[in-house]
């Protein structure tokens, strides 16, 4: 009897021991819910790309226009994602370091681009640099052409990976102890040798991720590029629009391998941040 | 290691912060190479006073000098001074080497070192501060001990005029703390540096320090070695602050003390005619013979300290109790009325805070 | 411990000393200007855009285009899907953030990221998922339609697609949260003898209403903006398969500038509302959100 109780207690549990109720039917549901919305469908397309085969997916990748929406979609969410890099850290380090009038609501509008729906963004951008736009107009003077061009996909990109960055880095600059820059000081560094020695590496995991967010948000972008792009087959074609598009042709198996592609792209992305952040955690002890 | 250390004059340095006074009209000498401590409650003007010198803060009014050289205005890059921050301020991308470098390697090129010599001067410096064969770690894989003495080398690898510390053991725990304190002492006497700590911790100060400055409410309120601070207090607040001290409410009148309707036998150093306090340390007072006490009092409760026995007495006219160290036979006094009088007292002016609001404060 | 009252104002005097740790002025006002800049260029000129282009002909255009019964059933679908949606992803979320915060059991780590999933997948790419489920070739498409219900092309498709791109917003929220906050009170319940039940509602609910808030109006906004995944399966059925979002484009691809944008206008102001709401949250709640730190 009492070997009995005593092999219960130490036998292996799938979860600790807990007094709190409720394990099995909130970790059921969850797992069901779970598999039916997300990894059930997910695991279709993957099925379905598998019976395409590798030769099925590199055919359809090597298709010259599936081929040249793939490099415009990489190309331009790379440039966009470094753009905002640039821009989210000066953002970032202008709304938590300086005081001004206004920069609270500065600081709320920078998460515009996730809370405004993406075809209000895309028909408003559209409308902001068509020819006779506000911008496009002046842009049209100096003989610059946006909408309707790669440059107009730059901008829509640029736009919804913003937030991304900023709101990554924020936190870390917030974080950045006084103290720091202080010490640097009084070893004698000039304010410049301080930022760039002293500021600027702790900061770089953050800006790493946030670079990879914004990369592969503008890598699975639709709504808001989609106006603006113009949409001209070899040139100004993003990728996912030509799964629409191969949608709309009833090639389910055309549109299938471009999207097992993106989907490998987002995961190798995902796996990417994972990666920088574990590496972070280890050398500086925070994300 | 320069065997030679700054002198540091402070003149009528005053700061505000808002309505807020941290610094009022504070002036200080300080030897070549002397310890000393500025020791104060929190918000007493310590840590800003430490600030000015090293030049983080700019004051409103008066002079910083380094060796007769108004420092007031040098830019904190100029002006060498080596600071230990309070929670050390170490940059966690770097090496524990890349940080004892960092001072050598942001110097204009025509004044740094090369290459070999900033090594070479890291590596003396680890040997300095008993870390050898840990420049290639990483701050987070240090213990707090550890850390601080990385902080201490890169403070004095750019061969700083004074050595400035911020509450240089307040992130250790009580053990580790014993010995860097030991250990701080010697690296004072080693480097021969002028060095100032700040701490609100007054053993600390008391067991380190050649001076001890106590600041309080922006002022300086007394200079002067641990046995001065300790043996004569300048005001309330230092005998208050400055190890343990009893209070008692009385009555100055034309140079005498008196206590609910009787007279103490207390030198009032002229103190003018009003409401006063008498301090004195719990050791301070004995057991008088029958009819020869200046108060009377009633022991309450009795218990045994490391240190000795510790009486609460209810006392006469006074509607608190005292703690006193006392060599009261326990078995035979409990309950019982004593005479007391005082081996050693001083009186201060009453419109001072009091002693609770004192230890509150810390 | 000592002279915390001094730094809010060291900023002052360290600016006199010029550069032990501020930028210098003129740095300061480049930088500003630079961030400003590119905000206002970048962010606010899209919305104000769409005011103005809304009410370009005047105000009764305007409100004229809200007048239209595709534009009313519109509106009427994007309250359904987003009342089915959001609701189902709330239960989820509570249910989620249960399990993993309050119990420690191997595999964790894995399950957060598989909720965190469909962040990382193209909106357009998880319309398609569900086409190639429920389509005419779809496994459960065949047995679906055989029973004479449609889900592609029709309401359900709409909804299951919204669900899956709102999926993680409740869940992420709360899982940090809750985990923050660990099992002392809801022990502490139970031992007074609270069912589990009542430990939920009057202990963990009271404690993260907040957070609760702020990820459901997230998951709403999303739910009643999303383009991409319903536009794949929904078919374009004017006045019956189509949400705001998707009656825009019809609309301005129509040229039809002016309802293009009134329509655009109400999302515009769902995110001000949302932006507003959520900035207010984050300002006044700030503690009760704090396991929300460093995630968007």
């Amino acid at each position: 009897m009492i070997n009995l109780s005593v092999d219960r207690q130490n036998a292996w549990r799938f979860r600790a021991p807990s007094v709190i109720p409720g394990f099995g039917i909130t970790f059921g549901y969850t797992l069901l819910y779970l598999s039916l919305i997300v990894l059930f469908p997910l695991a279709t397309l993957l099925w379905r790309s598998s019976e395409l085969g590798f030769g099925g997916l590199y055919a359809v990748a090597s298709e010259p226009r599936v081929a040249a929406a793939l490099r415009t979609t990489f190309s331009l969410s790379f440039a966009a994602a470094f753009i905002d890099l640039i821009f989210g850290l000066i953002v970032a380090w202008v709304l938590t370091r300086y005081e001004f009038p206004g920069r609270r609501l500065f600081d709320a509008f920078v998460d515009l681009p996730f809370a405004l729906p993406t075809a209000v963004a895309g028909i408003s951008l559209a409308a902001l640099y068509a020819p006779n736009g506000w911008f496009g107009a002046y842009l049209a003077e100096i003989g610059v052409k946006v909408a309707f061009t790669r440059l107009g996909i730059l901008v829509a990109l640029i736009f919804i990976g913003l937030p991304f960055v900023v709101r990554t880095v924020q936190p870390i600059i917030a974080e950045l102890e006084i103290e720091l820059e202080e010490a640097s000081a009084t070893l004698g560094a000039w304010r410049l040798q301080t930022i760039l020695f002293v500021l600027l590496p702790p900061l770089v995991p953050a800006l790493l991720t946030g670079f990879a967010l914004a990369f592969a948000r503008a890598i699975g972008e639709y709504g808001s590029v989609i106006f603006i792009a113009g949409n001209i087959a070899y040139i100004s074609e993003i990728a996912p629009l030509l799964i629409v598009v191969k949608l709309e042709q009833y090639d389910f198996a055309g549109a299938t391998a471009i999207a097992s592609i993106m989907l490998a792209i987002s995961f190798i992305a995902l796996l990417v941040i994972n990666l920088i952040q574990a590496w972070s955690r280890k050398r500086f002890g925070h994300v | 290691m320069q065997k030679h250390g700054f002198s540091i004059k402070i003149e009528g340095v005053a700061q505000d912060f808002g309505a807020f006074a941290a610094l009022r009209n504070v002036s200080l000498e300080i030897k070549p190479g002397e310890l000393v401590a500025l020791l104060g409650p929190s918000g007493s003007g310590k840590t800003t006073l430490l600030r000015v010198i090293a030049g983080l803060n700019a004051p409103d009014r008066g002079r910083v000098l380094f060796d007769q050289e108004d420092a007031t205005y040098l830019p904190v890059q100029d002006r060498k001074v080596g600071m230990v921050f309070q929670n050390y301020a170490l940059f966690k991308h770097m090496t524990v080497a890349d940080n004892i470098a960092y001072g050598l390697k942001v110097r204009p090129r025509r004044y740094r070192p090369s290459k070999t010599e900033i090594t070479r001067r890291v590596e003396e410096l680890l040997r300095f501060v008993q870390l050898e064969g840990l420049g290639s770690r990483f701050p987070g894989q240090l213990s707090g001990g550890q850390r601080q003495r990385v902080a201490l080398a890169r403070a004095l690898a750019i061969e700083p005029r004074v050595l400035l510390l911020d509450e240089p053991f307040g992130a250790l725990d009580a053990r580790v703390r014993k010995d860097l304190r030991r250990w701080l002492r010697e690296v004072h006497q080693k480097t021969g540096l002028t060095t100032i700590f700040v701490t609100h911790d007054q053993d600390e100060a008391m067991e380190l320090a050649d001076r001890v400055v106590v600041l309080n409410e922006g002022r300086i309120e007394q200079i002067g070695t641990p046995e001065e601070l300790y043996d004569r207090p300048a005001s309330s607040f230092v005998i208050s602050f400055v190890g343990e001290a009893v209070a008692l409410p009385v009555t100055v009148a034309d140079g005498h003390v008196n206590f609910a309707g009787r007279e103490l036998h207390i030198d009032t150093h002229g103190l003018p005619s009003g409401a006063a306090k008498v301090f004195f340390r719990p050791a301070d007072i004995t057991v008088a013979s029958k009819g020869n006490g200046e108060i009377e009092g009633r022991v309450e409760s009795i218990r045994r300290t490391p240190a000795g026995v510790r009486a609460t007495i209810a006392i006469e006219g006074y509607d608190q109790t005292l703690e006193i160290d006392s060599p009261i036979d326990q078995a035979a006094s409990l309950g019982e009325k004593i005479p007391l009088s005082f081996t050693k007292a001083r009186v201060f002016p009453a419109d001072v805070p009091d002693f609770d609001d004192i230890a509150d404060g810390i | 411990m000592s002279d915390i009252l001094i730094s809010p104002a060291l900023k002052k005097t360290s600016l006199r000393l010029c550069g032990a740790t501020e930028d210098s002025a003129f740095a300061r006002k480049l930088l500003i200007f630079v961030a400003l800049l590119f905000l206002l260029l970048f962010l606010f000129a899209p919305l104000v855009v769409v005011f103005i282009e809304a009410t370009r002909k005047g105000l009764p255009a305007f409100l004229a285009s809200f007048h239209e019964t595709d534009a009313l059933a519109a509106i009427r679908l994007t309250l359904i899907v987003a009342a089915i949606s959001v609701p189902a992803n709330l239960i989820f979320g509570l249910a989620a953030a249960w399990a993993i915060a309050k119990f420690s059991f191997p595999g964790k780590s894995l399950l957060i990221t598989l909720i965190d999933l469909p962040f990382s997948v193209s909106p357009v790419v998880s319309g398609l998922v569900y086409l190639l489920v429920f389509g005419a070739q779809g496994l459960c498409g065949k047995w679906f339609s055989a029973q004479g219900i449609q889900i592609i092309f029709a309401v359900p498709g709409i909804v299951l697609a919204t669900i899956f791109v709102t999926f993680p917003f409740v869940a992420r929220e709360l899982i940090p949260l809750m985990q923050e906050q660990g099992t002392v009170e809801e022990e502490a319940a139970l031992t007074l003898g609270a069912s589990g039940l009542r430990t939920f509602w009057t202990v963990t609910i009271p404690n993260i209403k907040w957070g609760l808030l702020y990820g459901v109006l997230l998951c709403n906004a999303r739910a009643m903006g999303e383009f991409g995944a319903v536009s794949v399966v929904s078919g374009h059925v004017r006045g019956l398969t189509n949400t705001i979002p998707l009656q825009v484009e019809i609309l301005y691809n129509e040229y039809n500038s002016v309802a293009a944008f009134a329509m655009a206008v109400l999302l515009a102001s769902l995110a001000l509302v949302t932006l507003g709401l959520k900035t207010f949250l984050e300002w006044k709640y700030a503690d009760a959100l704090s396991g929300r730190s460093r995630r968007h």
